[in-house]
C-alpha cells in the first residue's frame, strides 16, 4: 500500500459518518496530502467513490482486506 | 463553478423521520453544497435543545420488530417508550449516529436552519427551548433560498 500522511479509523461507523469524518480530517490537511481511511460499512465503497467524484479529491485506492475497506484519498 | 444548493423542508418529528433531513444535509455540506433546512409543523421539535424523539409501530406495519407484537398490545402505556429505547440501542450498536450528533455536525458544517415562525406561534413553543443557531422565518424566507436550489426535498 502506498504512503499516506494521515489515517482515519472509521471502523464500526455507519453512513454518513465515515464520509463526514473523512471530510473533517481532509479539512485539516494540505493540498496533495493523502488520507488513509479504514471503514467497515460496505456502503462506504460506493460512497467514497461518489465523494471523490463530487469534491475533486482523488480516490487513489479502494481495497478490501478481511472485512475492512481501505481507501486512499488525495486532497485536492 | 458555483456552489450547489440543497433545500430541505423537515415536517416530521419522530425519531425515524428525523434521520433523512440531518443525514442528507450533513452529507451535502461535506460534498460542498450550500444547505438549508426549513423546519415546520412537527419537524420543529428537531430543533429543541433537549431532544426526546420517539418511534411508534402504530400505523407502521413495516417497522421491523424483534418479535411479533399484536397491534392491541402496541397501544399499551409504556410501549412507545420501550420501542424507542430499543430502536436507539439498536442504532448505537450498529454505529448509526444519534440525531444530536448529526445535528451538531450539520451546524458545524454551517447548514442553515430556519424555524417556521407560524408553527412556533401555533403550538406556542418557547423559543428558549430551541438551539441558538437558528433563524425564524416563513414561506417567503424558504423560497428565497429554495428558489435557487439545485435539489429541493420535502421530508
Amino acid at each position: 500500500m502506498a504512503n499516506f500522511d494521515q489515517e482515519l479509523d472509521a471502523s464500526g461507523l455507519n453512513c454518513p459518518l465515515p464520509i463526514l469524518r473523512a471530510k473533517k480530517t481532509l479539512n485539516g490537511m494540505e493540498s496533495g496530502q493523502v488520507l488513509r481511511i479504514i471503514a467497515t460499512d460496505p456502503g462506504s465503497v460506493k460512497d467514497f467513490e461518489a465523494f471523490a467524484n463530487q469534491t475533486g479529491n482523488e480516490l487513489l485506492e479502494s481495497t478490501e482486506e478481511e472485512g475492512k475497506y481501505l481507501f486512499l484519498i488525495k486532497k485536492k | 463553478m458555483d456552489e450547489k444548493k440543497l433545500a430541505i423542508i423537515a415536517t416530521k418529528g419522530s425519531l425515524d423521520w428525523a434521520y433523512p433531513p440531518f443525514i442528507l444535509a450533513s452529507t451535502a455540506a461535506a460534498l460542498g453544497y450550500d444547505t438549508q433546512i426549513f423546519f415546520t409543523f412537527y419537524g420543529l421539535v428537531l430543533l429543541k435543545k433537549k431532544l426526546n424523539l420517539q418511534v411508534t409501530s402504530l400505523g407502521n406495519p413495516a417497522m421491523p420488530m424483534p418479535m411479533p407484537v399484536p397491534v392491541i398490545m402496541q397501544t399499551m402505556p409504556g410501549m412507545q417508550a420501550m420501542m424507542s429505547s430499543m430502536m436507539k440501542k439498536k442504532m448505537k450498536s450498529k454505529g448509526v449516529a444519534s440525531i444530536d450528533e448529526l445535528r451538531a455536525l450539520c451546524l458545524e458544517a454551517e447548514v442553515k436552519m430556519v424555524a417556521c415562525q407560524m408553527t412556533v406561534d401555533l403550538f406556542e413553543f418557547d423559543t428558549n427551548d430551541f438551539i441558538d443557531d437558528i433563524e425564524y422565518g416563513g414561506a417567503a424566507t424558504f423560497f428565497e433560498f429554495a428558489g435557487q436550489s439545485d435539489v429541493c426535498l420535502y421530508i
